[in-house]
């Protein structure tokens, strides 16, 4: 009967949706009357988790490259073996990548962009964004076993300890049927999925020879770089930073847009962000009607004084 | 080689979203419906293919009678054949069930499928179809070559990029990269009076049960004012960030 939760880890260290996902896990478990169980692989700290509520943690031990069906069959075999009946997990392309696998062979229902701690236990139902964040959904979940998909930044992260015990888990060899290489290019860059904050350029930055802007804003705030498509389009940044309907999704918590015009298909793609802020010289810019804070200005003229300002914010 | 494209009839990205029958239905009137963007970007690639390749590309919708438009733009954008699944679709689970039947029949190489759909974004369905029929699975997938019997294609990761090769059949969750924007094939006279001539075939559902339900729809909430900081004082910016939103 218990509440299993999928903890991503990134070199060792769980990643900060693993412990939204714990925080979302323990309530469940407490409303449930249940135990809240985790699964991770190749933690180095696994005792990081005890304070968000896991009280027992399967570390899988694997020197098995990222291989999405593989991991799929490892979730699924502990997931069986601790009695889960919740799967609860994160967004990330990789888990995106492995529990559309894992709800065919566990035979659960399965929802994606949960926003929202569950409307309704039992039946459990859950709020979704859909229509690209231009509505919410109420799903119920019908079958024995569900799988919930939550949002990054969309419930929080609270502190609840319990007694944690863990066990290793060592994975025998696996056949793969592909090959796996991962190809490094962004370097040491914050990813728009995980990042706090997104500082996005448009069109109005006029030329990649500008990008110093956004990258200078990004780098005082510890923040990823995005851009809106035509940028990507045009070949000024990589397709990588392409954010909104077609796109990247963003769910930041602040997201910074300058110079760009605020087209629903860019505002679609970024409304989960919980602040949005603008910087564009035309007021009647659409962008303004779905921001929080605004600033009607030239780029040119208002970035540098705000990077000057948050400097000496930062060195207080 | 057979190429399958699953194809979702989806509001057009400037489509206003509404709901009807006390906020349980889609309202669709007034709406304009396209191909999913995601699978449109892979229908691309798949009329690449066989313009290199000896190879047929059929595409495959789950839907009512109102998506043929969309098949039939499918294939005047150079699709050989197309079926229709005569039925609503309620869930992703269902979906992925009815593709993967007509893909066990009709033994496709490639299946490609949108990473997600504008409309109900579930991000599910290839995902699903590749476990179903038992074959390789690449999703938000960037690039893809493949011979008679082996793929190499590059998925995109929140940090990077892989690079996964295997066997063929395989299945792939397509979206922009895969082609450019600029590459989309806008069919032209000839294609739309071909695509008349073309196969649609309709099929009946196979798969009536589902897993999740549908309970009610919400708008957003509506939004508060924006704050205006002028560009003189933007430390006023700096504040509100700080101590209001919370966010820095
Ligand atoms: C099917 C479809 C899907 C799409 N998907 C996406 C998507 O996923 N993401 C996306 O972003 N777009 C998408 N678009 C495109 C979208 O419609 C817009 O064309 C695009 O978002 C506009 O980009 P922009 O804001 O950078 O450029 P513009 O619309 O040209 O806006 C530039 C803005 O910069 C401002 N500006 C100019 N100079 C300055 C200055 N010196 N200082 C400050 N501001 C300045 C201008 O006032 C203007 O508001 C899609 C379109 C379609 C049809």
């Amino acid at each position: 009967m218990a509440i299993i939760v999928y903890l991503e880890t990134e070199n060792g260290s769980f990643k900060k949706s693993a412990l939204e996902v714990s925080s979302y896990g323990r309530k469940l478990a407490d409303e449930k009357k249940t135990n809240l169980c985790g699964i991770t692989f190749n933690s180095s700290d696994p005792f990081k988790i005890e304070k968000y509520g896991v009280e027992k943690l399967i570390n899988i031990k694997t020197d098995h490259v990222f291989d999405a069906k593989i991991y799929a069959d490892l979730l699924c075999k502990n997931f069986r073996d601790l009695g889960g009946t919740i799967f609860i997990t994160g967004s990330s392309a990789d888990s995106r990548f492995i529990f559309p696998i894992i709800s065919i062979l566990l035979d659960a229902s399965y929802a994606t962009n949960v926003v929202e701690f569950p409307s309704s236990i039992s039946p459990l139902v859950l709020k979704r964004s859909v229509f690209t964040n231009k509505a919410f959904v109420f799903t119920e979940l019908k079958n024995k076993h569900k799988i919930i998909g939550i949002l990054n930044n969309s419930f929080g992260i609270f502190e609840s300890e319990r007694k944690l015990e863990v066990k290793d888990y060592i994975s025998e060899s696996l056949d793969s049927n592909v090959q796996v290489e991962s190809i490094k290019e962004d370097g040491e860059k914050i990813s728009i999925a995980d990042a706090e904050i997104v500082v996005s350029g448009g069109r109005g930055l006029k030329g990649p020879e500008n990008w110093n802007l956004v990258e200078d804003l990004a780098k005082t705030l510890g923040a990823a770089t995005a851009c809106s498509k035509p940028v990507s389009d045009m070949g000024w940044r990589p397709h990588s930073e392409h954010v909104g309907q077609t796109g990247k999704p963003v769910a930041s918590n602040l997201y910074i847009a300058i110079g760009v015009s605020g087209a629903i298909q860019h505002l679609a793609g970024i409304n989960a962000s919980k602040c949005k802020v603008v910087i564009n010289n035309d007021p009647e810019a659409p962008f303004f009607k779905a921001a929080d804070y605004g600033v009607v200005g030239d780029a040119f003229d208002v970035v540098p004084k705000l990077i000057e300002g948050l400097k000496k914010f930062k060195s207080r | 080689m057979k190429i399958l494209v699953c194809i979702s009839s989806v509001p057009d990205t400037t489509s206003r979203i509404n709901f009807i029958d006390n906020e349980t239905e889609f309202d669709r009137s007034g709406v304009q419906y396209v191909i999913n963007p995601n699978d449109e970007f892979g229908l691309t690639r798949a009329i690449w293919l066989k313009e290199k390749e000896s190879c047929e590309v059929h595409v495959i919708c789950v839907g009512g009678i109102d998506t043929d438009p969309i098949l039939r733009k499918a294939l005047a954008i150079g699709a050989d054949q197309a079926f229709r699944v005569d039925t609503k679709p309620m869930d992703a689970n269902q979906v992925a069930k009815e593709i993967s039947d007509l893909v066990k029949e009709k033994e496709y190489n490639l299946i490609i499928a949108g990473r997600e759909s504008i409309d109900y974004n579930g991000g599910m369905v290839p995902g699903m179809i590749a476990t179903l029929i038992n074959a390789n699975y690449v999703s938000n997938c960037v690039s893809l070559d493949v011979d008679q019997s082996n793929f190499k294609a590059i998925r995109e990761t929140d940090g990077g990029k892989e690079e996964i090769s295997g066997s063929l059949p395989l299945v792939i969750g397509s979206q922009k990269g895969l082609v450019e924007e600029s590459d989309l094939i806008i069919p032209n006279m000839r294609g739309i009076m071909m695509s008349r001539k073309k196969p649609l075939t309709i099929i009946q559902a196979k798969f009536k049960t589902h897993q999740t339900k549908t309970v009610k729809y919400q708008k957003l909430p509506p939004k508060s004012e924006v704050k205006l900081v002028k560009p003189e004082k933007i430390n006023d910016l700096i504040d509100l960030l700080h101590n209001e939103a919370k966010v820095i």
